[in-house]
C-alpha cells in the first residue's frame, strides 16, 4: 500500500483554482519527482500534503490525502501538528530564508526533538549533532551555536535538512531544495539528501524542475502542467518512451547546464497563469502535436503505454490515438 | 557585547559636543534676554548693562559659550538668573518627577501595548483585533491634555479615587499616567501589531509550522521576538519625548518636572535654567538611544555584528 496517496485533489485561494484534480501516490522508500515550470502547482502539492495551505489562504475543495491510512483532509488541526515534522518532514525551498534569523542553528534543530520526541535539551543536543555530523557537516559542534547568518548557503540547507530529520520521519518533501544554492553545490545536497533516503528507506517527494536531478535520483515521476498532471510514469518510462508532449518538451532541455538555472527556454510559449489558463488541455496552445480536440475536451488522465497521461494525441494502451477512437 | 558598547558609547561624544551648541545658540537666538526680566522699571541704560556685564552676557557668544561648555564640564552647570539658585539643584528638585512619572507612563505604555498589539496581531481580523484598533485610533488622535482633562473630571471630580493634582502622593501619579501611557499604549500596540503581521509572513514561520510547533509558541517565542525591534526602536525615542513633552501633562494636573521648569524659564529667558534643561533632556535621548541599540544587540545577533 502507498505511504502517501493522493486522490482527484482540487485547491482553491481566493476565487483562483490553481491545483485541479492531482492525483499520485508515494510508496515506502520511494523517490518520486514532481516537475513542472513555477506556477505548475508542486509547491502547492506539497502545502497541500503539509496542511498548511490556511497560511496562504488556500482551501481544499475536493478530492483526499491519505498518509498511512489516515484520512489528511478531515485531520483536526492539532493531530495534524503532531505529524508535521515527526512523520512528514518538509525540506524547504529557501535556506537562506527558512531558518529564525535570531535564534541560534543548534536550538532550531533541538527543538523538533524536544516537540516530537520528548527529548530533554541536553539529548535533543547530542542528537542534532549527530545528525549534523550524518550530514557532514564540519565541526558541527561549534556551527550548533551558531546563528544562521555565519553559515554559508550549503551549510543553510544541510541544518534545513537535519531539521527534517530530527525526529525519523517516514516522508520528507523537498520543495526545490537546491534552487537558492550555487551550482556547484547542488548537486552534492541532492546527493545527500537522496542517500539519506536510501539508507533509512524513507519515502521522498523531491519538487524540482531541474529533469537532470529528476534522471539522477527518482523511481518515479509526476509531471505537472498549469495545475494539473501532464503525466505520471516510472523513470525509465518518462526518459525512454514519454508519452506527453510536455514531457517530451522538458527532456530535451535536459543537458543544458550552460544556462541559467529554472529558466526553460527550450520550449516556445509562456506557462499560463492561474488567472487565465487555456480551455481544454492547457498545454495546448504551446504543444506541437495539438490536434482540434485539444482546445475544446480536457484529456483525463489515462493509462497509456507506459504510465498514466493526460493528452488526446498520446498513444493509448490499444495502440489507437484516444483522440481518433 | 562589550566591544558594541564601548563603540557605542565613544560615538555619544560628537554628538554630545554638536547637541551642546545647538542648545546654547538657539536659546540666545530667541529675541529678549532674561535681563529684560530682572532689571527694574525707570532704570538707566547704565544700569541694565552693568546688570548684562554682571552676568557676562555682553561677551561675544563664542566666549560665553567657551565659559558655560567649561563649567559643564566641571560638573557646574551654573547660577539661575531669574530663580537666584544653582541650576542643579533646580534640575535636581523636578528631574526625579519627571523621571518618575516618564519611567512609570513608559512601563505601562510597554506592557499594556506589547500585549494588546500582539493579541492584536494573533487574533487578526477577529472582534478583539477591531477594538484593539479602535482604541489605537482613538488614543493616537485625542491630544492627551484633552484626556488628561477628562480624567480628573471623571475619576477625580465625580468619582473621587485619585486627586485632582498635586504630587505628594503615590494615588496622584496615577491619572498622569495613565494620560500619558495611553498614547505610548496605541503607538507600541500599533508597530507591535503591523511588525508581528509582517514576521508571520516570512518563510521561516512557515518552516516552523511545519516543523509542527504550536502556534502559541511560533508567536510568542519566535514572532514577537521579532516584533520587538521596531518596538524597542520607538520606545527608546519615546524616553526624551516623555520626559520634555508631558509638560502640558505637568500643567493640567499641576506637577512640578522638568517640563515645567524648562517652560517657565524659557518665558523668562533663564538662559542657564533652560540649557541645564535641554541638556538633560538631550541626555535623556541619547540614553535612551543607546539603550535601545544594547537591547536590540541583545534580541538580534546581526545588530551585534554589525556595529562590533
Amino acid at each position: 500500500m502507498a505511504l502517501l496517496s493522493v486522490t482527484d485533489l482540487s485547491v482553491s485561494i481566493g476565487r483562483l483554482k490553481p491545483l485541479d484534480g492531482i492525483s499520485f501516490d508515494i510508496g515506502k522508500g520511494e523517490i518520486v519527482g514532481m516537475v513542472g515550470e513555477s506556477g505548475s502547482g508542486k509547491s502547492l502539492t506539497a502545502m497541500s500534503v503539509m496542511g498548511l495551505l490556511p497560511l496562504i489562504g488556500g482551501k481544499m475543495t475536493s478530492g483526499s490525502i491519505r498518509f498511512d491510512g489516515i484520512d489528511l483532509a478531515t485531520l483536526p488541526e492539532p493531530r495534524y501538528r503532531a505529524l508535521r515534522g515527526r512523520r512528514i518532514a518538509l525540506i524547504s525551498q529557501n535556506p537562506m530564508t527558512s531558518l529564525d534569523p535570531i535564534i541560534r542553528i543548534g536550538a532550531q534543530i533541538d527543538q523538533v526533538g524536544i516537540l516530537h520526541l520528548g527529548l530533554s535539551d541536553a539529548a535533543a543536543k547530542a542528537r542534532s549533532i549527530d545528525i549534523m555530523r550524518q550530514l557532514r557537516i564540519p565541526e558541527a559542534a561549534t556551527v550548533h551555536g551558531n546563528y544562521p547568518h555565519q553559515l554559508s548557503g550549503g551549510m543553510k540547507q544541510r541544518v534545513v535538512i537535519a531539521m527534517a530529520l530530527a525526529a525519523d520521519p517516514e516522508l520528507m518533501i523537498a520543495d526545490e531544495p537546491t534552487t537558492a544554492l550555487d551550482v556547484t553545490i547542488q548537486a552534492q545536497i541532492i546527493q545527500i539528501v537522496v542517500d539519506l533516503v536510501r539508507e533509512r528507506g524513507l519515502s521522498l517527494m523531491l519538487i524540482t524542475h531541474d529533469m537532470g536531478v529528476v534522471a539522477q535520483a527518482c523511481d518515479k515521476v509526476v509531471v505537472l502542467y498549469a495545475g494539473r498532471v501532464a503525466e505520471r510514469n516510472g523513470i525509465d518510462a518518462i526518459f525512454g518512451e514519454p508519452q506527453h508532449p510536455y514531457t517530451r518538451e522538458l527532456i530535451r532541455c535536459i543537458p543544458r547546464h550552460d544556462q541559467l538555472r529554472g529558466s526553460l527556454t527550450g520550449i516556445p510559449g509562456a506557462v499560463p497563469s492561474v488567472m487565465d489558463y487555456p480551455s481544454g488541455c492547457r498545454f495546448h496552445p504551446r504543444c506541437a502535436d495539438a490536434l482540434d480536440i485539444c482546445a475544446g475536451a480536457i484529456p483525463a488522465l489515462e493509462q497509456k503505454a507506459a504510465g498514466f497521461a493526460a493528452c488526446h494525441a498520446a498513444i493509448n494502451a490499444a495502440g489507437k490515438v484516444s483522440a481518433h477512437g | 557585547m562589550a566591544n558594541f558598547l564601548i563603540k557605542r558609547l565613544v560615538l555619544l561624544i560628537p554628538v554630545f559636543l554638536v547637541v551642546s551648541v545647538i542648545i546654547f545658540m538657539i536659546i540666545h537666538l530667541v529675541p529678549g534676554d532674561p535681563i529684560d526680566n530682572i532689571v527694574q522699571i525707570g532704570s538707566t541704560p547704565q544700569q541694565k548693562a552693568a546688570l548684562t556685564a554682571k552676568y557676562g552676557l555682553d561677551k561675544p557668544l563664542i566666549v560665553q559659550y567657551a565659559i558655560w561648555f567649561g563649567k559643564l564640564m566641571t560638573g557646574d552647570l551654573g547660577e539661575a538668573i531669574i530663580l537666584r539658585q544653582p541650576v542643579s539643584s533646580l534640575i535636581a528638585q523636578n528631574l526625579p518627577h519627571s523621571l518618575i512619572l516618564g519611567s512609570l507612563a513608559l512601563a505601562f505604555s510597554t506592557v499594556v501595548g506589547i500585549a494588546t498589539g500582539a493579541l492584536a496581531a494573533i487574533r487578526r481580523d477577529s472582534w478583539v483585533d477591531r477594538t484593539v484598533m479602535a482604541v489605537i485610533l482613538l488614543g493616537s488622535t485625542v491630544p492627551s491634555f484633552w484626556l488628561g482633562l477628562l480624567m480628573i473630571l471623571v475619576f477625580a471630580v465625580h468619582l473621587g479615587w485619585f486627586p485632582v493634582s498635586g504630587a505628594r502622593s503615590w494615588s496622584a501619579l496615577v491619572l498622569p499616567v495613565l494620560t500619558i501611557g495611553l498614547g505610548g499604549v496605541a503607538l507600541v500596540a500599533r508597530v507591535t501589531r503591523v511588525a508581528m503581521m509582517d514576521i508571520s509572513r516570512r518563510d521561516f514561520v512557515m518552516m516552523l509550522h511545519a516543523k509542527g510547533v504550536p502556534p502559541w509558541r511560533i508567536n510568542l517565542q519566535h514572532i514577537l521576538r521579532h516584533a520587538l525591534l521596531p518596538v524597542v526602536t520607538i520606545l527608546s525615542l519615546r524616553i526624551g519625548w516623555i520626559l520634555g513633552g508631558a509638560v502640558t501633562i505637568e500643567y493640567v494636573f499641576a506637577r512640578p518636572g522638568l517640563g515645567s521648569l524648562l517652560i517657565t524659564s524659557l518665558n523668562q529667558r533663564d538662559y542657564p535654567v533652560v540649557q541645564g534643561c535641554l541638556l538633560m533632556l538631550a541626555i535623556a535621548v541619547m540614553l535612551g538611544t543607546l539603550l535601545g541599540d544594547v537591547v536590540q544587540a541583545l534580541i538580534d545577533p546581526r545588530v551585534r555584528e554589525r556595529t562590533g
